[in-house]
């Protein structure tokens, strides 16, 4: 069989491409990246599944339409690099998105495959020729336009800012990147763990943005250490785009959450990522000792998922997640709940929590639980979750994290009056070019949308470089 | 933050002058408290009184909260007085002029609510009183009649003295010991001002929680506004984490950015006292391995 000749009987009697992955048992233990990406024989035999469609139903479940075919193809006839290139030209972070992409609910739900066989596994191959670029040292820096002498800050190193500022710099502006943290990266940093998403795979993307001249300043938290204004004013910048994404964690607002032993997410994984406290003491900062513990991580998205896993691997003994509804409407990706399972954690589903319960020092000890169960269809068609009568009882735990997701930050808010917020306290953007209300201020991301994807933040940036670019330019 | 303005038609205007900020000055005001001087040139430009900076002193440190005990825009600096607690103040006391630090970012929190009140007492405990100062002088000089109340548990603890007998109108020290000024706490000092029937419109106190508590009590039957700074264990300062969440008012509010400053008749301070254990363990540990280390370079 080889890419040439291939008849599409044979493309569908290949089965999908299992990913390599580390053995549950013993990765629950570490902290090494999961899965272990195609070998080159793996990838072209999966890429031989494509059937090559005419109009690609793919492209179309791709938030910034990658040329998927045609990157595929490039993996069948064993042009790795050049696949790369290929997806370079829509998106600047293929070895992030073919990991963290929920690829079945986009590009690999509407790939013509999916209804009677098996998707083409177009994450996996996507992560497969990043990769492959990056560790063969082939990846080229792209051309940079001459400098047009306009200056761009972005706000937030998150995917939104990463995306904006690479395309702004290679069109010729000077981008100076603020970021609030001492690391850069946003969420793809300090929230998505290491098991998942190396961060190595980052850090060589922002190197590769500072040669092309981006230049980052870290330890800047706009709203206090500099303003809006100001960086407009004062400092003679000509465009702002702000991805400063959902920083600012939810609690479930019931009794007993300020008890020893409660966290977000967003804290325990910050913890644990950015300050690298699963090495505690050689790093400074500690976090719960989960040793032997039991753990409940409460919601059901890819937060709740990291963080549970994160648990389970710092040594926790029961490990659950409790999510309100039932299993069908967890939000997490498919394959993240699909390992959680393989490296024992538990779910318990349709479990709402009602209260923490602490010892005398004031250490949880229990969550006090009452039992749904799924009633007549909603508006939106999904069945409701109601409390089943009588059925509390109380979940024995060490440690609680609340993952029921984030608010945005109110700093800029504060600080820049006219810039006009939503009543769920978003940006509100002109979606043809995320320009904000205030003149020369764009905003993409978690702060336009809420609590998003990578992917999509990424195409916001794009979509507000290209504004920014058109303003700038235009007269 | 440390960007300076290019001269050269490099792509953007900023660039990073140094990754590490420069300690300028390093100088012990008692055993255990350093006056460190830093360099952080915007810092120094935008800091108001009650704001913080986090530091991390290396790359494994962690990120601490210390407030900013006063700048200087000219010379680009910020000066933080610190007291060796665990592991992370005692290896910043550690350092000296010409050392490094990692990181600071500032300045965090919101700035204290500074008006003319009419009489404001400003009470410190140990080292409650750097963190009390600069609102001290900003009190002052909004024209309050500013009374401060600066608390030690000795003679040799006390901090700041010059310092607060220039900013003040009427200035007390206590000691629990009675070895200097008045023999005492800080709130039975507070209570014969009180006594005496002076009008007082404001106090803000910053010190131990158990002070600061007291202090709450003291004032309650008075209804006289309030002030406490508190100081719960923090990690980015930027109100992503959440841990730093404290109890005003029975709801949940973020010290780092709602905060640190908080009417004080509000606060649940059981709950932070509680919630600033959390750690105890770890923090021993660290501080253990820190004296073990110490002691090894001693002897070489
Ligand atoms: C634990 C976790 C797991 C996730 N898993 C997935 C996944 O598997 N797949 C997926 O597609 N999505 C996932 N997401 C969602 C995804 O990460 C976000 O949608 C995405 O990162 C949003 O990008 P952003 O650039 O808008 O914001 P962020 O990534 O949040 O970046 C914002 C940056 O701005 C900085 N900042 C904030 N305020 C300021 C300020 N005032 N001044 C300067 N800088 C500031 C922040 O420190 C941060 O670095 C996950 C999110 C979390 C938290
Ligand atoms: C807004 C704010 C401003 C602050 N300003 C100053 C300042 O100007 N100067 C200064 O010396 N300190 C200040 N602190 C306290 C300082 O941050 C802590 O002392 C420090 O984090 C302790 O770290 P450590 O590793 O040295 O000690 P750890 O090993 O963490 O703790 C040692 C001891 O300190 C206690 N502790 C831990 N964290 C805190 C905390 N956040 N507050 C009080 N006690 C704590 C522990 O219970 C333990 O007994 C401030 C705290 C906050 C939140
Ligand atoms: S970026 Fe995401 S949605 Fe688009 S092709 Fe890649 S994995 Fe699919
Ligand atoms: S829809 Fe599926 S089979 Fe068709 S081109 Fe896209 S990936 Fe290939
Ligand atoms: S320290 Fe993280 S929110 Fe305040």
């Amino acid at each position: 069989m080889d890419a040439q000749s291939i008849t599409t009987k044979e493309r569908l009697a290949i089965p999908r491409q299992e990913m390599p992955s580390q053995n549950p048992e013993v990765r629950s233990h570490n902290f090494q990246e999961v899965n272990l990406g195609y070998t080159p024989e793996l990838a072209q035999k999966e890429a031989l599944r494509c059937l090559q469609c005419k109009d690609p139903a793919c492209i179309k479940g791709c938030p910034v339409n990658i040329k998927i075919d045609q990157f595929i193809k490039l993996i069948a006839h064993g042009d790795f690099t050049g696949a790369a290139r290929k997806i370079k030209e829509d998106n600047v972070l293929p070895a992030v998105c073919g990991r963290v992409c929920p690829q079945e609910d986009q590009c690999e739900k509407t790939c013509i495959l999916t209804k009677k066989y098996k998707s083409v596994a177009i994450g996996n191959l996507e992560r497969f020729a990043a990769d492959y670029e990056r560790e063969t040292g082939s990846v080229e820096l792209p051309a940079v336009k001459p400098p047009t002498g306009k200056k761009v800050a972005v706000i937030g190193s998150g995917p939104a800012g990463l995306s904006c500022a690479n395309d702004l710099v290679q069109l010729g502006h000077a981008v100076t990147v603020f970021e609030a943290l001492h690391e850069l990266g946003g969420v793809l940093m300090y929230g998505i763990p290491q098991f998942r998403l190396p961060k190595e795979i980052v850090q060589a993307e922002i190197d590769g943005m500072k040669k092309l001249g981006v230049v980052f300043i870290p330890n800047a938290v706009t709203g206090r250490s500099v303003t809006v204004d100001e960086l407009l004013k004062e400092e003679g910048f000509d465009a702002i785009f702000i991805g400063v994404g959902a920083g600012l964690p939810w609690f479930l607002g019931i009794p007993g959450e300020n008890l020893l032993g409660v966290y977000s997410a967003n804290e325990f994984l910050t913890r644990v990522n950015l300050m690298k406290s699963y090495q505690f003491p050689e790093n400074d900062t500690p976090v719960f000792n989960c040793k032997g513990k039991n753990v409940a991580v409460f919601g059901g998205g890819n937060t709740a998922m990291d963080a549970v896993r994160t648990a389970k691997r710092l040594g926790a003994e029961h490990a659950y997640i409790v999510y309100r509804r039932s299993e069908a409407e967890m939000p997490a990706r498919l394959e993240e709940v699909h390992h959680a399972k393989e490296e024992g954690i538990e779910f318990l589903m349709l479990m709402n929590p009602l209260e923490f319960i602490g010892n005398d020092e004031q250490w949880l000890t229990g969550a006090k639980c009452l039992r749904m169960e799924l009633g007549e269809p909603d508006e939106s068609g999904r069945r409701r979750p109601v409390p089943i009568k009588d059925s509390e009882f109380i979940l024995p735990v060490d440690m609680a994290i609340i993952s029921i997701g984030n608010g945005s930050n109110p700093l800029i808010k504060q600080t820049t009056p006219e810039i006009d917020f939503s009543k769920r306290d978003t940006i509100i953007v002109d979606i043809n070019t995320m320009a904000t209300s205030k003149e020369n201020v764009y905003a993409g991301g978690d702060i336009v949308t809420g609590g998003a994807t990578v992917i999509l933040a990424m195409g916001a940036g794009r979509t507000a470089a290209a504004a920014i670019h058109e303003k700038l330019m235009g007269k | 933050m440390h960007l300076a303005r290019n001269s050269g038609k490099s792509p953007s205007s900023y660039k990073i002058e140094e990754p590490m900020h420069k300690i300028v000055s390093a100088i012990f005001l008692a055993e255990n408290i350093k006056k460190i001087e830093i360099e952080a040139p915007l810092i120094a430009k935008k800091r108001k009184a009650g704001q913080f900076v986090m530091i991390r002193v290396g790359e494994t440190s962690e990120r601490v909260p210390l407030t900013i005990a006063g700048s200087d825009p000219e010379k680009g600096t910020v000066t933080v007085i610190v007291q060796g607690m665990g592991k992370s103040t005692r290896e910043l006391n550690s350092k000296e002029a010409g050392d490094t630090i990692h990181d600071i970012v500032g300045p965090l929190g919101a700035p204290s609510h500074i008006e003319k009140f009419g009489t404001a007492i400003s009470i410190g405990g140990g080292l409650g009183a750097a963190i009390a100062y600069p609102t001290a002088v900003a009190l002052k000089e909004a024209g309050n009649y500013v009374i401060t109340i600066n608390g030690a548990r000795s003679k040799d603890l006390v901090i700041l003295e010059d310092e607060m007998n220039a900013v003040s109108d009427e200035a007390y020290i206590t000691t629990d010991d009675g070895t200097y000024g008045y023999h005492g706490f800080v709130t039975q000092k507070l209570q014969e001002l009180i006594d005496s029937g002076r009008t007082i419109d404001y106090v803000l106190a910053i010190g131990p929680i158990p002070m600061m508590r007291a202090v709450a009590e003291v004032t309650r039957p008075y209804h006289i506004k309030t002030i406490v700074s508190l100081n719960p264990i923090m990690v980015d300062g930027t109100g992503m984490c959440g841990g730093c969440r404290v109890t005003v008012d029975n709801q949940i509010k973020f010290a780092c950015v709602d905060g640190p400053e908080f009417d004080a008749h509000q606060v649940d301070f059981k709950n932070l006292s509680d919630r600033n254990k959390m750690y105890l363990p770890e923090e021993r540990q660290s501080a253990e391995a820190y004296t073990h280390k110490c002691n090894l370079l001693k002897q070489v």
